[in-house]
């Protein structure tokens, strides 16, 4: 650096400079623009009660999206996470409707060590089959969706085979707020400090920004897409058993489509589908925007095909602004 | 006079301000095998690319058949005949002979449908006119590289192509493809065509071409009668200048044997390079590109593991599997493609400087966000990096202050072992006098220093000893008072095979 820029005067940035960096900024825009339209249409949609729903619904959501996040981050994709949780959801159920006295907390470690397991799986095809993420994954989530009914033969666990204590898990109060949503937010701290303040973490933004760079400078790539799908999986089981409680049930269809959702969640949130790009707060915000335009189109009485529409909408916007600012970006800085 | 086919009048060209062709003069006669001489940079692929309309010239006109022609594209070029074979070939894998070699041109019936007899017949005829037998239902992708050129020969041939550019059609074929592909070429000479023949090998100019026209540093030298002229007489045209450029080499007493290399070999990019590296020494590794240099410095800092052979590291035997060993080790190195293996554009400078000694600025994993700026900071400082601040996006910095980067990161490993990727490449001289100046200074200290170099110059400026590599084989290895461009250039492209 020479002394005189060290010093130097604030550069001045584009508003495309800014906008590019910081995306939360134009989804919280929307988001707010959002708010302000439905409400007056429908004023039943800012009260207390309707933004608690909303962020009910979409907690298992960032937790799920958070481990696709870092699946992203490296290029990758991981279609199997709604199978994953399908498959915990009902092992886990099966459990606790044999034995109905195990600890709660015995449960959330048990789903997420079988997360772990189902995303170790994952790991194991990509790195060493070298099959590429989208393949592999598109597997799983056909086969783990497949051992869902031949572990239940079928049935379902209904909400009066399960004990108490997994139902509280979810709409228990922890200072005021349901324990689902602090569990989420607690997810997403832990997860915002590993991406940002570990070694592991930077490492998952260099293999995916530039992988033979990262290679070159003594990082093990393979190691780290291994970790990131492993890390799926633990995010999914640990999903599976809030979804188990907050629904009050497990079936052969839990979570069917529900990957779809926590990718798009990530790349509106503006996590680059090219690697290398992508930050915990825009992928709650994500997330959040997706919540809201479910709940908002519900409101005012629009048929859920519509929502799905809407959803597919999105991600289509998402993309083409990312494209357009990535080309932007570059066009500016040569 | 003779008749002439193409001319190019003073033809210059520059790329972002720096002119990579003054002036060139050339001119292509029917019926003759014109060689294209040069040292690598010399202009001889942009000229190519002007001919083929890929790019335009400056200024400068060119002439076919005498009349002044300007072409926007390189399909202009194909309209009027003129064809290019690249080493890169360009055949459709799977895809078979006959449909690679009409391509985007099959013959039709009724205007819609592929005539696919009318395809086989006329691909058969035409490599009956070259005189070749190749089988028309192969796929491209089974075919050996001798075949894949000839069916981009053909290929070229099915548009009537009057002039043929082929840039160093030889460097991958055993001496039997030579001799075949000479008879082709001999033949298309015969019948009128007029070729435009690249190669870094003398030995054959001198077997298969009429003219020679030599290139250096993009002015155009001299064009004349192969048979008037001699190898020495081709070199001293190609190299033909001084060393203008003052380097700050600075003598350093040669210390112990640092690293030590014997017989390694990588399958199909080189074999049985063997070399010593001392502390404080500069070891130049020269040649052509695709000679191996890049290969030999990535197999040594474990990227593309060795074969066979030994490497010793003060004596003791390592192997080096993965980048991540060899840091461990105490090497770093500097690769060529800043872009693609140097740095992560995307990143800032404080995480791209800090990647490869990351776990210093980590206690249990957790990074020292402070630290690592500090470290980031005075390393880039010392680099005399220029931009705006530490958290700027590499990707923003010009070439020069890029490449101090990533010297600013691996200097920051403090390795041993430095090796140097053509490290001056593509970067203003300013940088280049910095770069060079700190070349000397950390031999001074004692760090042992390979050098990949593609300018001469710099090679000769630098080195403390200097070994020449081709086509994989170790041929030469000078003192540095022993070495010039011309032993240098020689040892580069002569055909022979000598042991080190």
């Amino acid at each position: 650096m020479d002394a005189r820029a060290s010093k130097g005067a604030r550069p001045r940035l584009s508003f495309w400079d800014i906008f590019s960096r910081y995306r939360e900024i134009g989804i919280t825009v929307f988001i707010l623009i959002l708010v302000v339209v439905v409400t007056l249409r429908t004023p039943s949609f800012l009260t207390a009660n309707n933004l608690r729903d909303i962020l009910m619904n979409i907690s298992i959501l960032m937790i799920v999206a958070l481990g696709q996040t870092m699946v992203i981050l490296t290029k990758g994709i991981d279609l199997s996470v709604s199978s994953m949780i399908g498959l915990v959801a009902m092992m886990v159920a099966f459990v606790m409707k044999e034995h109905p006295e195990t600890p709660v907390f015995a449960i959330v470690l048990l789903g997420m060590a079988l997360g772990t397991v189902a995303g170790s799986f994952n790991s194991i095809i990509i790195t060493f089959g070298k099959v590429p993420p989208i393949i592999a994954t598109l597997g799983t989530l056909s086969v783990y969706r497949g051992l869902v009914f031949f572990y239940s033969g079928g049935t379902w666990i209904n909400s009066y085979e399960l004990p108490r204590g997994i139902k509280i898990l979810s709409k228990g109060e922890l200072l005021g707020l349901p324990n689902l949503i602090v569990i989420a937010f607690l997810i997403a701290v832990i997860v915002y400090l590993f991406l940002k303040y570990t070694r592991t973490g930077r490492n998952i933004f260099a293999v995916g920004s530039n992988v033979e760079a990262a290679e070159y400078a003594g990082i093990r790539p393979q190691r780290i897409v291994f970790l990131v799908y492993l890390l799926s999986g633990l995010l999914s089981g640990l999903g599976a058993v809030l979804w188990v409680s907050r629904f009050e049930s497990a079936q052969t269809n839990t979570a069917l489509g529900f990957e779809l959702q926590t990718v798009t969640a990530a790349v509106i949130g503006g996590v680059s589908i090219s690697g290398g790009v992508g930050t915990v707060p825009g992928v709650i915000l994500g997330a959040l925007l997706l919540g809201m335009i479910q709940n908002a189109l519900t409101l005012v009485r629009i048929s859920p095909f519509w929502q799905l529409a809407a959803q597919g909408l999105l991600i289509i916007i998402a993309v083409v602004i990312d494209r357009v600012i990535s080309t932007r970006v570059v066009r500016t800085s040569t | 006079m003779t008749k002439t086919i193409l001319r190019l009048k003073d033809v210059s060209k520059s790329f972002s301000g720096v002119e990579v062709l003054h002036d060139v003069n050339f001119d292509l006669r029917p019926g003759e095998v014109h060689a294209l001489l040069g040292e690598n940079g010399a202009g001889k692929s942009t000229m190519v690319k002007v001919i083929t309309g890929y790019h335009q010239p400056d200024h400068g006109e060119i002439y076919l058949d005498d009349e002044m022609v300007e072409f926007t594209d390189t399909r202009d070029s194909r309209q009027v005949g003129i064809a290019a074979i690249y080493q890169e070939l360009s055949l459709f894998p799977d895809l078979d002979v006959a449909e690679n070699i009409f391509i985007g041109r099959h013959p039709l019936k009724f205007g819609m449908q592929v005539d696919w007899r009318k395809l086989y017949d006329e691909a058969k005829q035409l490599l009956d006119s070259l005189g070749v037998q190749i089988d028309l239902k192969q796929k491209a992708r089974q075919l050996s590289i001798a075949q894949q050129q000839i069916v981009e020969i053909a290929r070229a041939f099915s548009i009537n192509a009057r002039i043929l550019i082929m840039d160093e059609p030889t460097s991958s074929l055993t001496l039997n493809e030579v001799a075949e592909l000479f008879n082709l070429v001999r033949n298309l000479r015969e019948s009128g065509t007029a070729i435009i023949f690249i190669s870094h090998r003398l030995e054959e100019l001198f077997e298969i071409a009429d003219r020679v026209t030599v290139l250096r540093d993009g002015y155009y030298i001299d064009t004349c009668n192969i048979k008037e002229t001699s190898r020495d007489d081709l070199l001293r045209k190609m190299v033909g200048r001084t060393i203008s450029e003052q380097y700050p080499k600075v003598e350093v007493l040669r210390g112990d044997v640092l690293l030590q290399v014997e017989n390694i070999t990588k399958d199909g990019l080189f074999r049985d390079v063997s070399f010593e590296l001392h502390q404080g020494e500069i070891l130049g590794l020269a040649g052509l590109v695709g000679a191996g240099r890049t290969h030999v410095a990535e197999s040594l800092f474990g990227i593309r593991p060795v074969d066979s052979g030994k490497i010793m590291i003060e004596g003791q035997e390592v192997s080096i599997t993965s980048p991540h060993q060899a840091i461990e080790l105490g090497l770093a190195y500097v690769p060529e493609d800043r872009q693609q293996h140097g740095l992560i554009p995307a990143m800032q400078l404080t995480p791209n400087i800090s990647l490869p000694k990351l776990g210093e600025f980590a206690r249990y994993s957790w990074l020292l966000n402070k630290k690592e700026r500090k470290f980031a900071y005075t390393a880039a400082l010392q680099m005399e990096v220029r931009a705006r601040s530490i958290s700027q996006c590499a990707r923003e910095l010009s070439g020069g202050n890029q490449q101090k980067v990533v010297l600013a990161k691996w200097l920051s490993t403090n390795p041993r072992i430095l090796i140097l990727d053509e490290p001056t490449r593509g970067i203003d001289v300013g940088t280049k006098a910095a770069v060079h100046a700190l070349m000397s200074n950390l031999a001074a200290q004692g760090m042992a220093i390979l050098m990949i170099s593609s300018e001469l110059p710099e090679i000769l400026g630098m080195s403390d000893r200097i070994i020449v590599l081709r086509e994989g084989y170790i041929t030469a290895h000078f003192l540095r008072v022993e070495a010039t461009q011309e032993n240098i250039i020689a040892a580069a492209t002569q055909n022979v095979r000598i042991g080190n």
